[in-house]
């Protein structure tokens, strides 16, 4: 079936299959930042933004996500890339897998809520699973960014 | 040091956070045929009859093959060096289905869809067979895993097949049962370990095409590029000169890919069809048809004085190691010959340990490899020592271990080539990890509980533990460095980057040997074509073999740097310096900075390429070592245990990157939480694996963990490179056995058996609260 | 068993873990919905379809009412209305139903695996579902709660649990009487985002108390003997009352074994979040 959506702000066509997932859609139209890591909805590698909500596209149907806006890393380049910059800094993106997902997520949080504590933090960031680092280091790569950037508002 | 020791951000880190397509699938071609396995649903059958026919007609369907379409050829799949240590025991596909997930067909479509109908019409007739679920009734046990007549071992690791008997190891010194009869005090006891997942993010995958020249490309998420173009070779029986395998980033491996899994398939697709072919496993498949860790249990006596000093230590171990045998050897073999070395005091110990086959999920290699089940059960045994003792566990630490400077003939017994001259452990900083351990975490204020209220208490517990760093006498690597016009070097190695950072951390010990700023190493690794040998990113080797390699390739290309630079000003080379910006003759004071020294020797004069390759095998075994330090809280109502903080103090040596370092023992950290509080592979009474996707196996997520600190010992190991050591794998391994002595110290209760789920925990705090009142 | 051990029974078939849709519709009102769903036993209506995706059917029409305007949170009066294709995004973070029953009903969905999730599963989906692992479910159970179905009408939660629907049928949305009551939401997990092993909400209105368990590994229930032995005291309980209630909620409730814990486990914890839970709500310090 063809369906349209709006993809990082241009309207796109794809010719799908009804049981298609937004992910592979994503994934088989260059959109190959949106990872695929797990079946059933946990580990949060392919989150992506739909109407500025972070979601699974793993779990949406792309038939669903027809007519709506969706977001990945490619569509938020400016933005992902200063999350990206602490990460690397702390070195918590090592296999990188994740951390595709794990920036969209955190891009999401910004938005949703202000200062958020370190038990916040955890908590929204709970779907976002990694085997590499532990999560510590990634918590301070996020704390040190949501503070640069409440340093760079405040001005 | 400039370089070394510096915390360098990964070079690949910004392409990888800005979501650049650079990973197995995002690099397959578009028009590639998506290869599908038809997996058993039994744990042990024969394959009576199976039918494709109508499957094949299927539109869209390229080809289907069975154990009729291959030649049987017997291999491992292990990532080992050749002759492998474990028994040929593996076909692509066989009659014989051996657990729930083993290969029985293999579909290949133009699509997924077309793949999977396919796969749901064809027809296989099993004779279900008994299966052994049991490892510890294996042997005796009326099926034979591998009755076949022509799976064999390459070299004598008492592979038995007809007992369901793997591998057998045993290790012995001085006298146990005298010194056990000498002994004041006994401790008699069982501990097992689960077998884990290690549930990197991305699944296995590869995909395959033959290029122009008629060779065989093999793009792969694996830790082992140069094992698995021999492995395939074997397998398909074509010469490996005929096969390219590469590696691009990968998802994390953490062991699962020290196994070859997915290259078989696409690779046999591509033979038959001509066509790229690619297979991405899915997360259940992962579950299934891979690896896990293997599952362990040790029987343990330890024998000691009354004032603490263990005189034997006595380790019977059996392993599970599933359907196949890759790694069995191995990491039963590990279980004991990288533990009892920290106890070098004992006046005699005795390791018996075999690995069992049976209708599972094959073992495989994971992050700490058969030493992390080891220092479960002996860290446990002395920690229950310390307790009858009436004494603190690091104080009975204290008087038994090893310590810097000392040694053990363990370690001449455990080292391949070594001999008998005496092996000392001149960078050992266990007692330092120790001292520092007890004061982060503030064992004196804590130890062993604090009554938080009614229904909640918190302990503190602790372990140490090791490792190795490489593998001496088997395990070698190479790089090739070239200098490039414009004064910068391509550093070519073989040597496998899984996310850990290893072309980092390789990069900068290059920069520091050739006195060049990083910016300067331009680093391609994993190409079985373009990179020379390193036998790939396991037995935590990378930074000591590889970078001992780099050293060598270095040093190597600085005197022929200056043999041409002395060429280049007419001198000899004794008038040469090279401070890595410039080549100058110090009798003329004349110089030429490198870059314009690389275009003149390459266009202008000379016209040579200067390139050179170093490769190093380790002779000495060199650990690197970590005491960890568990503060939980039970819930004395429900069993739950959360760790409240855990610290692990490393020594690895130098740190060529102590911010890399510091995340891998986090990391490591965490996947000893979960494996003493979270994760394990379950099975039904069938044999079916019940835990097949990350609902049922519980990962931990960043909210399980508490709070994690690290530290890093500042120890130099003179053989290292720049004195480092290791640190990939060690630091798993302390965890378990301190969380469960932190569980004791805070309720009495000790569990032996992995997971301490929360369940288990409040079972045995009921028979306690029973017991108490009888 | 539960729907939770059934598809886990059919996830151990080697053939395929995948659903396969023929057509896909989106309804824009309810009445459309429901004339696509009679036309096939096998038609099934989407929620977040979370859950359906983790099974194998073969779905010829998939039916979707994210345009159909059932995502919203309102109230009147009376009554707490919330949509059917509400997400459980929307419920952790409504200002509205955060200013009644303590926030008990965020507290019910915190857990659930994480907030990509639960920005997809819908309220909907769930109730209609009746699946036994639900916190939701039993979060609801503990409130005056009816479900209100296009066809059926309303039903209160507690009959539509024990009974489902009488035919196929179509979840509009649900009411929640507004009243004053204090509640509670607790469970029991190993790990953090997974499923529960024993899930219990409750809650008390001037001494009328609603216990409701879930998880079991069946899904929520009423612990009716319990309930009637702390409405019978006036709202006067003290500390050992709290501890008889829980008991009788442990010892009347019906308790499974599955992968997650035994049905002994399962009894031990029911007494304990129960007393945990009577405790909060009663305003003692456990």
């Amino acid at each position: 079936m063809k369906i349209e959506m709006k993809v990082n702000g241009q309207n796109k066509q794809f010719d799908i299959s009804p049981d298609e997932y937004l992910v592979d859609t994503l994934r088989n139209n260059g959109y190959t930042s949106v990872k695929k890591g797990c079946d059933t909805g946990v580990c949060g590698c392919c989150t992506v933004h739909m109407d500025g909500k972070a979601i699974l596209s793993c779990v949406i149907l792309s038939a669903k996500a027809a007519g709506h806006e969706i977001t990945t890393i490619e569509g938020v380049k400016e933005e992902a890339k200063k999350v990206g910059e602490y990460l690397v800094e702390e070195g918590v993106e090592q296999c990188g897998y994740c951390s595709t997902g794990l920036i969209m997520n955190i891009l999401y949080m910004e938005k949703h809520i202000k200062e958020p504590s370190d038990e916040e933090i955890l908590h929204y960031l709970s779907g976002n699973l990694c085997r590499c680092t532990g999560y510590t280091g990634q918590l301070r790569a996020i704390k040190k960014y949501l503070e640069a950037r409440k340093n760079e508002n405040s001005k | 040091m400039k370089i070394v020791n510096k915390s360098y951000s990964k070079i690949d880190g910004k392409g990888l956070v800005e979501g650049k397509p650079v990973y197995t699938d995002d690099l397959a071609p578009k028009d590639a045929l998506i290869v599908k396995i038809l997996r058993s649903p039994h744990a042990f059958a024969r394959i009576k009859d199976i039918n494709t026919k109508v499957a094949e007609k299927i539109p869209g369907v390229e080809c289907i093959l069975t154990y009729k379409d291959i030649k049987r050829i017997p291999f491992t799949r292990a990532g080992q060096c050749y002759p492998e240590l474990s028994p040929y025991d593996k076909f692509i596909l066989d009659e014989y289905v051996r657990h729930v997930g083993d290969e029985v067909a293999i579909i290949a479509a133009t699509d997924e869809k077309a793949a999977m109908k396919a796969m749901k019409i064809i027809k296989v007739d099993y004779e279900i067979l008994e299966p052994v679920l049991d490892y510890e009734e294996a042997d005796g046990h009326p099926s034979l895993v591998h009755p076949e007549e022509d799976s064999f071992a390459m070299v004598d690791i008492g592979f038995d097949k007809s007992r369901n008997i793997a591998c057998q190891v045993e290790l012995e010194l001085g006298e146990v049962d005298k010194a056990l009869k000498e002994s004041d005090v006994i401790i008699k006891r069982t501990y097992s370990s689960q077998a884990q997942a290690q549930a990197m993010m991305e699944t296995q995958r590869a995909y395959t095409y033959i290029d122009m020249y008629g060779r065989l490309i093999v793009v792969t998420s694996t830790q082992i590029p140069f094992h698995v173009r021999r492995i395939l070779s074997t397998a398909l029986g074509i010469p490996e000169s005929k096969i390219r395998v590469i590696k691009p980033r990968i998802g994390g491996g953490f062991g699962a890919k020290q196994t070859a899994n997915a290259e078989f398939y696409p690779a046999l697709v591509t033979l038959k069809t001509g066509k790229p072919a690619k297979i991405v496993y899915t997360r259940k498949e992962v579950f299934r048809g891979t690896n896990s860790r293997h599952a362990m249990k040790f029987d343990i006596t330890l024998g000691a004085t009354k004032d603490g000093k263990i005189k034997a230590i006595d380790m019977v171990g059996i392993s599970d190691t599933g359907a196949y045998g890759e790694h069995s050897q191995t990491t039963i073999a590990a279980a004991g010959q990288k533990v009892l070395p920290l106890y070098n005091k004992v006046e005699a110990c005795r390791y018996h340990g075999k690995a069992m086959y049976t209708n599972k999920v094959p073992g495989g290699a994971l992050r700490g490899f058969g030493v992390t089940q080891g220092t479960f059960a002996i860290e446990s045994a002395i920690n229950e020592l310390a307790i009858e003792l009436n004494m603190d566990p690091t104080e009975i630490r204290d008087i038994n271990m090893i310590k810097q400077g000392e040694t053990t003939k363990l370690l001449n017994m455990t080292t391949k080539g070594w001999g008998d001259r005496p092996m000392y452990m001149d960078s050992c900083m266990l007692e330092y990890c120790i001292s520092k351990g007890k004061e982060l975490i503030k064992w004196d204020e804590k130890y062993p509980k604090v009554q938080i209220s009614q229904t909640k208490v918190r302990g503190v517990g602790m372990a140490i533990a090791q490792q190795g760093s490489g593998l001496p006498k088997i395990d070698m690597a190479s790089v090739t460095l070239k200098l490039n016009t414009d004064g910068f070097f391509s550093l070519l190695m073989g040597a496998t980057d899984l996310g850990t950072g290893s072309d980092t951390i390789l990069a900068q010990i290059a920069a520091e040997t050739l006195g060049v700023s990083l910016d300067k190493i331009v680093v391609y690794s994993s190409d079985t074509d373009l990179t020379p040998f390193d036998a790939g990113a396991y037995a935590s080797s990378t930074t000591y073999t590889t970078g001992n390699a780099v050293i060598d390739a270095a040093e190597k290309m600085v005197d022929l740097i200056k043999h041409h630079g002395a060429i280049h000003f007419n001198t000899t080379i004794d008038n040469i310096q090279f401070d890595g910006n410039t080549i100058k003759n110090i009798e003329t004071e004349e110089y030429i900075t490198l870059s314009d020294f690389s275009k003149r020797i390459t266009y202008n004069h000379q016209f040579i390429q200067l390139s050179t390759t170093g490769s190093f095998v380790p002779e000495k075994n060199v650990p690197p070592y970590m005491a960890g330090f568990a503060e939980v809280e039970v819930d004395l109502e429900t069993g739950k245990v959360d760790v409240v903080e855990f610290v692990g103090v490393v020594d690895c040596g130098t740190p060529i990157n102590p911010k890399l370092s510091k995340v891998q023992i986090e990391g490591g950290i965490t996947t000893g939480i979960g494996l003493a509080l979270y994760e394990e592979v379950k099975y039904d009474e069938n044999g079916r694996l019940m835990t097949d996707t990350f609902m049922e196996y519980k990962v931990p997520t960043r909210k399980d963990i508490g709070k994690v600190v690290v530290e890093l010992a500042e120890g130099y190991e003179k053989t290292g490179p720049y004195g480092a050591k290791s640190i990939g794998e060690v630091v798993v391994n302390p965890v378990a056995p301190a969380i469960t002595d932190a569980i004791y110290n805070a309720t009495g209760v000790r569990i032996r058996e992995l997971p301490a789920i929360p369940e288990k925990v409040y079972m045995e705090l009921l028979k306690k609260k029973i017991k108490s009142k009888c | 068993m539960l729907a939770l051990f059934n598809i886990a029974n059919s996830i151990t078939q080697e053939v395929k873990r995948m659903i396969t849709i023929r057509e896909y519709f989106k309804a824009k009102t309810l009445e459309e919905a429901y004339g696509q769903l009679i036309c096939n036993r096998k038609n099934t209506v989407f929620g977040g379809g979370a859950f359906i995706r983790m099974g194998s059917k073969n779905i010829p029409l998939a039916i979707d009412l994210s345009e159909a305007g059932l995502a919203y949170i309102e109230e009147d009066e009376h009554e707490i209305k919330i949509g059917a294709m509400t997400t459980f995004g929307d419920i952790e973070h409504s200002q509205l139903l955060s200013k009644y029953f303590d926030n008990m009903l965020a507290k019910s969905v915190r857990e659930i695996v994480g907030i990509q999730l639960r920005n997809i599963v819908t309220v909907g989906g769930t109730v209609y579902s009746r699946y036994g692992f639900s916190d939701f479910l039993t979060g609801l159970l503990a409130l005056d709660t009816y479900v209100n179905l296009y066809k059926g009408g309303t039903i209160p939660l507690e009959r539509f649990l024990k009974e489902g629907p009488k035919e196929e049928d179509i979840l509009e949305n649900l009411s929640i009487k507004k009243d004053n009551r204090k509640a509670t939401f607790l469970s029991m997990r190993n790990c953090k985002g997974d499923y529960a092993i024993l899930n219990v909400a409750l809650s008390n209105l001037d001494g009328k108390f609603r216990i409701a368990v879930g998880a079991r590994p069946n899904r929520a229930t009423l612990a009716y003997e319990a309930m009637k032995y702390l409405d019978r005291l006036n709202n006067q309980i003290t500390k050992e009352d709290i501890h008889k209630a829980a008991k009788i909620a442990s010892e009347e409730l019906v308790f499974g074994t599955n992968t997650r814990g035994s049905s002994f486990y399962r009894k031990q914890i029911c007494y304990v979040l129960i007393k945990q839970g009577l405790m909060e709500v009663l305003g003692y310090e456990d």
